[in-house]
């Protein structure tokens, strides 16, 4: 089943259209990888899909529903690229206001700091945290709602190689448990940690495929290189 | 509608995400030692130093002392003014870091979070005002004819009425300096108009006019009546409720320059 079909999304931002009519699928209870440089759209297509990116035409469904619908905002977590969370505040009080929000207690916001490594600097403020720990701050306050779909842009970025791998075997735990997660990236060697990859290159999905396919099709095991060729033969059809 | 879990009407206000919103708005603040001491102290410092002013000019027979006049109106004002400013750069901050975005995702409306600002802040000047109010009337000899507590009754609704206003401007200001800038736009005008440096019948008709529809004329206005008559009058609940009335328009106000969707 799906969790998320966007078809024939447009998006204008300023006088840019950053999406062309996108089409893509993303699988449920499983971690699809959104990759792409920067500027690709990526950020766009996941401010769509939780709803609060104003679309020029296309539908966007989400759960079964419209994206942004009242009621799946229980159902969705979202992050920012940029940490979201109040820099004037505790961890912990930053993960307690978002559990509430949610209608969850102290237990579940202790939890989700517990399981993004923030444990041990639950007291301090979020201003004083390093940038690595302030976007894991962030990431504590989606997953304290125990959300169905999680949509995380970019965020690995900033972090020791230690913990990018602790992250992304919690992601994958998280899928094995049900959730759907959207990951960015634009780090292509995070795209093996992908069950699914969605390719983006100036607002167009270049492939829709898995790792393995990536590899295969373009006869290369590092998946940056698979990028780069898959681009030229594209542009290569093009011209 | 069939939702099968259990989802609020959309828009709806929750008195618990209402509350949720208010404390960590609150909790916010307690981490800010020094804007605590800031809106605690700085009242008071201020009125001290009006006392001193006029300390020793006689007032003219028959009036209140000038002290009295100025002093009194002024514990309507301070609230006003300090919560509009913190308020819209609060606000504006929830906008430039992202935290609104994300805030508009969850199942916080729009309203629980107006609110809940209101709420943090009014609790807030309801501190500031016993404090001012206490040390006006004990340090200052500050004279006034009715009850203590509808000053501080008027400096919150005033505080709130600051509170809804900053959160509209916000809307329109896209930096801190703006931000800024429109304590000016917003309240000197409504200082100048509400009758304190020319009594209101002595102005031009129009500028009468411009007068009777800025809130703050009103809240003035009842602090006169707290000032003049022991007992509270028709005319002070009127006042009173006509700044509410002004403070829940701007935040409904305030609630539709919150956009989900944006470009």
């Amino acid at each position: 089943m799906d969790a998320v079909v966007v078809r024939d999304l447009v998006v204008d931002r300023g006088r840019n259209r950053v999406l062309h009519g996108l089409s893509c699928s993303v699988p449920a209870g499983r971690v699809t990888g959104l990759l792409g440089p920067s500027g690709s759209g990526k950020s766009t297509l996941m401010r769509a899909v939780v709803g609060v990116q104003k679309v020029r035409s296309g539908e966007v469904t989400v759960l079964g529903r419209p994206a942004g619908t009242p009621a799946l905002r229980s159902r969705v977590g979202y992050v920012t690229q940029a940490p979201s969370v109040y820099p004037d505040l505790t961890v912990r009080e930053n993960a307690r206001y978002f559990a509430a929000l949610q209608g969850r207690g102290a237990r579940e916001a202790d939890t989700a700091i517990a399981d993004v490594g923030l444990a041990d600097a639950a007291g301090q403020l979020v201003g004083d945290l390093s940038g690595g720990q302030a976007g894991r701050a962030s990431l504590a306050c989606a997953l304290v709602g125990d959300p169905e779909l999680l949509v995380l842009d970019e965020p690995t970025v900033g972090l020791d190689p230690v913990l990018r791998v602790d992250l992304w075997d919690r992601f994958a735990a998280l899928a094995a448990a049900g959730t759907t997660l959207i990951v960015s990236s634009h780090v292509m060697d995070e795209a093996a940690r992908c069950d699914r990859l969605l390719l983006l290159r100036d607002g167009d999905l270049l492939a829709d495929t898995t790792p393995a396919q990536l590899r295969a099709g373009t006869g290369t095991e590092d998946l940056e290189e698979a990028f780069l060729r898959l681009v030229l033969e594209r542009e290569g059809a093009r011209a | 509608m069939t939702t099968a879990t259990a989802v609020r009407t959309p828009g709806a206000l929750s008195p618990r995400l209402t509350g949720a919103t208010a404390g960590r708005v609150l909790r916010q603040l307690r981490h800010d030692h020094r804007t605590i001491a800031l809106m605690l102290v700085v009242p008071s410092l201020l009125l001290g130093l009006l006392y001193l002013l006029w300390e020793d000019l006689p007032a003219p027979p028959g009036q209140p002392g000038l002290f009295d006049r100025v002093g009194l109106t002024m514990l309507g004002i301070f609230p006003f003014v300090v919560m509009f400013l913190v308020t819209s750069i609060a606000m504006l901050r929830e906008r430039t870091t992202g935290t609104l975005e994300r805030l508009l995702t969850t199942p916080l409306s729009r309203l629980d979070l107006l609110l809940g600002y209101g709420t943090a802040f009014g609790l807030a000047a309801a501190l500031q005002a016993l404090i001012t109010v206490t040390v006006a009337s004990t340090v200052y000899d500050l004279d006034v004819a009715g009850a203590l507590a509808l000053v501080v009754l008027i400096a919150v609704v005033d505080a709130v009425l600051g509170v809804a206003l900053g959160l509209l401007a916000s809307a329109f200001a896209r930096s801190e300096f703006q931000a800024v800038q429109f304590m000016p736009v917003v309240v000197l005008p409504q200082f100048f108009l509400c009758g304190l440096l020319v009594p209101r019948e002595q102005m031009a008709g129009w500028l009468q006019a411009i007068s009777d529809v800025l809130p703050l004329t009103y809240a003035v206005e009842a602090l006169q009546e707290v000032g003049r008559s022991a007992e509270a009058t028709g005319t002070m609940w009127a006042d009173v409720g006509i700044v509410a009335g002004v403070a829940v328009l701007a935040l409904a106000l305030a609630a539709g320059t919150l956009r989900r969707r944006t470009s």
